[in-house]
């Protein structure tokens, strides 16, 4: 089956959050009031009911004023690592056309998946004990629809389709901006996850985190570990929990410094 | 749809649907039935509702949106708002919207929305609910009586000018070009001159 | 919207949002579509994409346009027509300007009569003791048959072209650094990217918003960019234009249904001294002032008698001059725009108000005035979505510390106030015209909620009720009131399609419905409810309705896509797309061609079949030719720069002179003018893309996206003030004050102006007393000070006070 992904091109994106509230109302998310942090980003970061979000980042350098919005997102990787930390069976699952789904009804809430993931997408909620992230409208791909948010984005920002028809136009676009003078110019694909299903074209993609995005992601040692040379320790999970205390280091020890706050 | 789905979780790849029933088991060893959950999930929902072509109420951009409401159109349904998005076949925003337009559903169901009249007697400090008929027949009073002291059907030099200064009329511009049309007949018909929209605003 | 009518012929948008994506430079200035039109933003980047088009953005803040602009100049609020004055100058002065297209559609030939002139801030006919312009010198020198003379040279040095060039030379690109507080480098920089649309070939388009028309120079200032566009050629143009992006939905066509001094379709509300038709229509009908001009006004009779017959059916006759004496009357110079209207209900003079729609407690200048005028009303009718501060403006008392200054007291409110649930977009059918001009159908997808109704059956059954009451006691001159026609199926509840089709027009007697406004007549035998709709829906059916994707000419015109008008024309003005010959400028986008016998591509802005020099591009202007000198407003013939009605600095041209002379400006007991020495910073306020006006407050996802309040600040500024992100500010000016958390950010420089630093504080507008989420209504602090010509406030660049709490 073919492989749909997601393109932002950040060079097009103009902050409006149509995506931010189309995610919420094709998914019936309820809306909750935001709090104040100096800037014109709608949270701080992600929540259980708010998987897509419009980081706004304002810098200076050589005297140019910026003002970069970039979405993020699950970036549905190729290798995902919140599948990889996953002990609960079908929680997450990938789909055919390459979406990682999680399947809410399977989770058991123990947040093994914020842990491996890159890029600190997956949220837990407090009221269902459930983690919740973007499905790509699963239930719109399935019937050969474009997910929600690709379909409000009014620059043409946000694009949808065939991931390899989608990775070249990313890079045919990042070579027009190098032509423009953006000599940075290129995709966010990144290999430390295998590749994902949602890139972004960057006007300096030799800053990622100046969009808010983590420079090098890659799944963590210890959630590789897990899940390779010491897999039996998984059903150790079921019976025990003996590795509560392993997680808890997994989750707050070693992770990266790779959260860009947007400001 | 699910039967097309392939878990690469499990060792090896199996029907989803039938994982369900498997793991549920499971699961609810741990003191958990998540079966009706999956149940209600992830159905397109939108599929069978009624499709009525509008135009988005707020800025001058003029998007065309889609409005699903429940039910087939069937005689016994109440239609009830379910979801509004862009209308691909507006060139203008070619199923695009902002984020106002993009939850336009927010606003035709919002729990704020004025469903009875309101009166407020002179000095109150509330409202109170009136009937429809009640307020329009107060309402008619009100207006004639301003009318009757206030209407000028000579100026001071004897000039025809059937003219009422002392009532005004605004708004207009979220409302179609027919309301408009009907309340400068309304207002016409009365004599009002002062008569404002949001064009100077 | 004054201003285009008067430079170009109409009041609306020039060409339209699918056009914009044929621009080669896109100037955005006095308008944030980024934010405040994002989906027609999506045409400035298809410019960019398609075209390679320039973005060019001024603006005293950084917005989310400027995120995406190639060329980014901030600019001192208040001081546009000093910047695009400077781009004349520089058009003027380099020779980048369309030449051909100058001498050919515009006045610039004209010749001004004498005596007319300008020095020290003053235009010829000032008189110091009335504060008024006597405007006989503001006229064409006329030849003997009354057609103004021309120069074709240009060089006669009474031409309007040469006296052009005079007026502008004192706007230097120094002079413009000095007055707006940008760099010369980056007004040349601008300058440079501008004029490149002055080539045959090349198109440019200007797109604006509230931040040009809220000024107390706001006509002025649209003229001069209006003048800018004429010299490069771009009025007429596909990718060119003057481009208003207009805020709310059908703000347009209710413009177009006629405001206070308006019947619908621009004609003129009579005044007490056109006692008659006749006088009406003499008044009423231009001469044209030229040979070759088409003079469209010359058909105001077929327009007038026709909405006569609409108004008034079978009682308008040709004895009764169509029932012309039951129109309401006007005194010669009343004036009831928003700042009079007001002022009249907070001096006691009115006793009702009726408002479909609009929360005037939130958008009117000077929240304090607003609330202390409906306070004296008898009575008050609001049909809303939602209980609005307008229609609870009583409840302002509990709130006061929180909100006003001067908040009335409740219980002393006398005003009897009926709030009336009314249907919401979606419940309705009818049209809205977009800035494209573009009338699109919509159909009513549910009912309303609970008891709310349709507006229709609202405004039918009171209309019903006070004509019951008249039939049944008499009262004060019931003629006119039962003379109006209002024969629909379900008088109580009409439809709207049947009041389209009576917007529309159709013969009297048959009732079949016209197909333009060419079939008008002026003996009655037509009855049209608006001559600029008239085609809107024909004996073919609802044109307003149609989905037809074809674009023949390629350019986004989309013909057969909802209908505009008038007479479906997308892009106004459009014969000026073409040279002397009828041949398009630019090959490449061609909208109108002319093929030896008629024009071919947009319905086009001509007679069909007439020759290419048969008549002036401009047919809605006596002149047939656009105006670059405009003797129609207030202030004077040539836009000039004047400060703001409170400024930080004098005007740098004229000292004497700073303000518009013929600004409105109140005096109630609420109305004060605050100074520099205790106001010293700008501001401005401006919407922003999460919120919609104040509408979007009630709404969760708004309300989500943009919970609070903030007050935006230049980072420079408030490190002086040792205001950081999230600390609590006040803002505070002559009128009020409000209070809210600090944004802090390097959007916002400062700024130098004449050697002072100056710095603007910046104001989002979208919260209120009643929402689901609250906030400061920001006109607690604006000024009832208005553009004369517009009637709009100054709510961009007034000055405040910044403390730290």
């Amino acid at each position: 089956m073919m492989h749909v992904a997601k393109l932002i091109d950040t060079t097009l994106c103009i902050g409006c959050k149509a995506c931010e509230v189309a995610c919420q109302q094709w998914n019936d998310q309820e809306y909750t009031l935001g709090t104040f942090d100096g800037s014109y980003q709608t949270m701080p970061d992600l929540a259980p009911n708010f998987w897509n979000l419009i980081k706004f980042n304002e810098y200076e350098r050589d005297g140019k004023l910026s003002w970069l919005m970039a979405k993020y997102q699950c970036m549905h990787c190729v290798a995902p690592g919140c599948l990889k930390a996953c002990p609960a069976p079908g929680a997450i699952v990938t789909l055919a056309n390459g979406t990682v789904d999680f399947a809410q009804e399977n989770c058991i809430g123990c947040g093994y998946c914020i842990t491996g993931c890159p890029f600190d997408v997956p949220r837990l909620s407090n009221t269902t004990k459930k983690v919740y992230k973007c499905s790509l409208c699963s239930d719109r791909t399935a019937v050969g629809l474009e997910p929600a948010c690709i379909k409000t984005c009014p620059t043409n920002c946000l694009t949808f389709g065939e991931r390899d028809a989608l990775l070249h136009g990313a890079e045919a676009r990042a070579q027009e901006l190098r032509a423009d003078g953006h000599a940075e110019a290129g995709v966010y694909n990144p290999a430390g996850v295998g590749g994902t299903h949602v890139f972004y074209v960057l006007a300096n993609a030799a800053r990622p985190e100046d969009y808010g995005l983590p420079k090098d992601p890659s799944v963590p040692w210890t959630v590789r570990l897990w899940k390779g040379p010491v897999k039996w320790l998984g059903t150790m999970v079921l019976v025990g929990g003996i590795l509560g205390t392993f997680f808890h280091y997994v989750r707050y020890g070693p992770k990266e410094a790779h959260d860009v706050e947007g400001d | 749809m699910w039967n097309e789905i392939h878990l690469t979780n499990m060792d090896s790849e199996i029907s989803r649907r039938s994982f369900i029933g498997s793991s549920a088991a499971l699961i609810t060893s741990f003191g958990f039935d998540l079966r009706p959950a999956a149940a209600a999930s992830r159905e397109l929902k939108i599929s069978r509702t009624t499709q009525t072509q509008s135009v988005c109420p707020y800025c001058a951009v003029g998007c065309s949106v889609i409005i699903h409401t429940l039910g087939d159109k069937a005689k016994n349904v109440k239609p009830a708002v379910v979801y509004i998005e862009g209308d691909t076949a507006s060139p203008i925003n070619r199923g695009t919207l902002c984020p106002k337009g993009a939850s336009l559903k927010e606003f035709v169901a919002c729990d704020r929305r004025l469903t009875q009249p309101l009166y407020r007697a002179p000095g109150a400090t509330e409202w109170k609910p009136m009937k429809w008929e009640e307020a329009l027949t107060r309402m008619a009073r009100l207006i004639k009586d301003s009318r009757d002291r206030g209407f000028q059907a000579k100026d001071e030099q004897g000039r025809t000018v059937n003219r009422l200064t002392n009532v005004g009329m605004i708004g207009g511009c979220t409302d179609t070009n027919e309301v408009n049309y009907l309340l400068g007949k309304f207002r016409f018909g009365l004599g009002i001159v002062p008569y404002e929209n949001q064009a100077r605003l | 919207m004054a201003s285009l009518a008067a430079t170009f012929g109409r009041g609306a948008m020039t060409n339209g949002w699918t056009d914009v994506a044929n621009a080669d430079v896109v100037l955005i200035m006095g308008g944030n579509p980024a934010e405040n039109h994002p989906v027609g933003f999506r045409f400035v980047l298809e410019a960019r994409r398609k075209r390679k088009a320039k973005v060019v953005v001024v603006d005293p803040r950084f917005n989310r346009t400027a995120a995406v602009a190639d060329v980014y100049v901030p600019i001192r609020a208040g001081t546009d027509i000093a910047f695009l004055g400077g781009l004349i100058h520089y058009a003027l002065s380099t020779g980048k300007y369309q030449a051909e297209y100058v001498r050919q559609h515009t006045t610039a030939p004209f010749l001004v009569k004498e005596g007319f002139g300008f020095a020290d801030g003053h235009f010829s006919g000032w008189d110091e003791a009335t504060k008024k312009y006597d405007k006989s010198s503001w006229e064409y020198e006329l030849d003997a048959q009354g057609f103004a003379k021309v120069d074709p040279t240009l060089e006669h040095p009474r031409s309007v072209f040469q006296w052009m060039k005079r007026h502008y030379a004192r706007y230097t690109a120094e002079q413009v650094s000095s007055i707006c507080g940008c760099s010369k480098e980056d007004f040349l920089k601008a300058a440079e990217l501008i004029t490149v649309a002055a080539a045959k070939d090349k198109s440019g388009t200007v797109l604006y918003a509230l931040g040009w028309t809220q000024h107390s120079h706001s006509v002025q200032l649209i003229h001069t960019a209006a003048m800018v566009q004429l010299l490069m050629g771009n009025i007429g143009m596909p990718g060119g234009g003057v481009n208003a992006q207009r805020g709310h939905a059908n703000i347009q066509g209710s413009t177009d249904m006629g405001a206070w001094n308006m019947l619908p379709g621009y004609l003129k509300l009579p005044r007490a001294n056109w006692s008659s038709l006749d006088e009406y229509l003499k008044a009423n009908t231009p001469k044209p002032l030229r040979p070759d001009s088409l003079n469209y006004w010359s058909n105001t009779n077929k327009f007038m008698v026709s909405l006569l017959k609409a108004y008034y059916g079978d009682k308008a006759t040709k004895e009764n001059g169509f029932g012309y004496d039951w129109l309401p009357k006007a005194g010669e110079t009343d004036n009831y725009g928003w700042g009079y209207l007001f002022d009249n209900m907070y001096a006691g003079k009115m006793e009702g108000l009726i408002s479909f729609g609009m929360n005037p407690v939130a958008n009117g200048p000077n929240t304090s005035k607003m609330l202390g005028g409906l306070g004296k009303l008898k009575w008050m009718i609001v049909a809303e979505n939602f209980e609005t501060e307008t229609a609870a403006f009583w409840k302002a008392k509990e709130l006061a510390q929180q909100y006003y200054a001067n908040s009335p007291d409740a219980a002393r409110i006398q005003t009897e106030v009926f709030l009336l649930p009314a249907a919401c977009f979606a419940e309705k059918d009818g049209a809205f015209v977009n800035s494209s001009r573009w009338l699109q159908w919509k159909d009513a997808a549910l009912d309303p909620p609970g008891d709310a109704l349709r507006d229709q059956e609202i405004i039918g059954r009171l209309f019903a009720k006070v004509r019951e009451l008249y039939a049944k006691e008499g009262g004060a001159a019931p003629e006119p009131l039962q003379s109006m026609s209002w024969s629909y199926a379900t008088p109580s509840a009409p439809s709207l399609v049947e009041v389209a089709r009576e917007v529309n027009g159709r013969e009297a007697a048959s009732g079949k419905q016209l197909s333009g406004f060419g079939e008008l007549k002026d003996d009655g035998s037509t009855a049209c409810g608006n001559w600029l709709y008239s085609g809107s829906f024909t004996e073919a059916g609802n044109m307003m309705a149609r989905r037809g994707q074809e674009d023949p000419t390629a350019l986004g015109l989309y013909p057969n896509y909802s209908w505009s008008w008038p007479a479906n024309r997308r892009i106004l003005y459009n014969r000026a797309a073409a040279d002397a010959g009828g041949q398009p400028w630019d090959a490449t986008r061609a909208s109108l061609r002319w093929t030896g016998t008629r024009w071919t591509g947009d319905t086009p802005d001509y007679k069909a079949d007439a020759a290419p020099d048969a008549n002036g591009s401009f047919i809605m202007l006596p002149e047939g030719v656009a105006k670059l000198f405009t003797p129609d407003f207030a202030e004077g013939p040539f836009p000039e720069h004047y400060e703001p009605a409170e400024s930080p600095v004098e005007n740098a041209l004229h000292p004497q002179v700073s303000f518009n002379p013929s600004a409105k400006v109140f005096h109630s007991d609420l109305d004060k003018i605050g100074s520099v020495k205790d106001y010293p910073y700008v501001a401005i306020t401006y919407r922003l893309t999460e919120h919609f006006h104040y509408w979007t407050k009630h709404i969760a996802s708004s309300s989500q996206l943009q919970t609070h309040f903030f007050v935006e600040l230049p980072d420079e500024l408030a490190r002086q003030k040792d205001i950081k992100s999230g600390d609590r500010v006040r803002v505070s000016s002559a009128r009020g004050k409000v209070e809210g958390q600090a944004l802090v950010t390097k959007r916002m420089r400062g700024m130098d102006v004449n050697g002072k630093r100056i710095y603007h504080v910046g104001l989002p507008i979208h919260w209120g007393f009643l929402g689901k989420v609250s906030g400061p209504l920001i006109n607690n602090l604006t000024a009832s000070v208005f553009d004369p010509n517009s009637g709009t406030p100054e709510y961009k660049g007034f000055l405040v006070n910044l403390e730290k709490l």
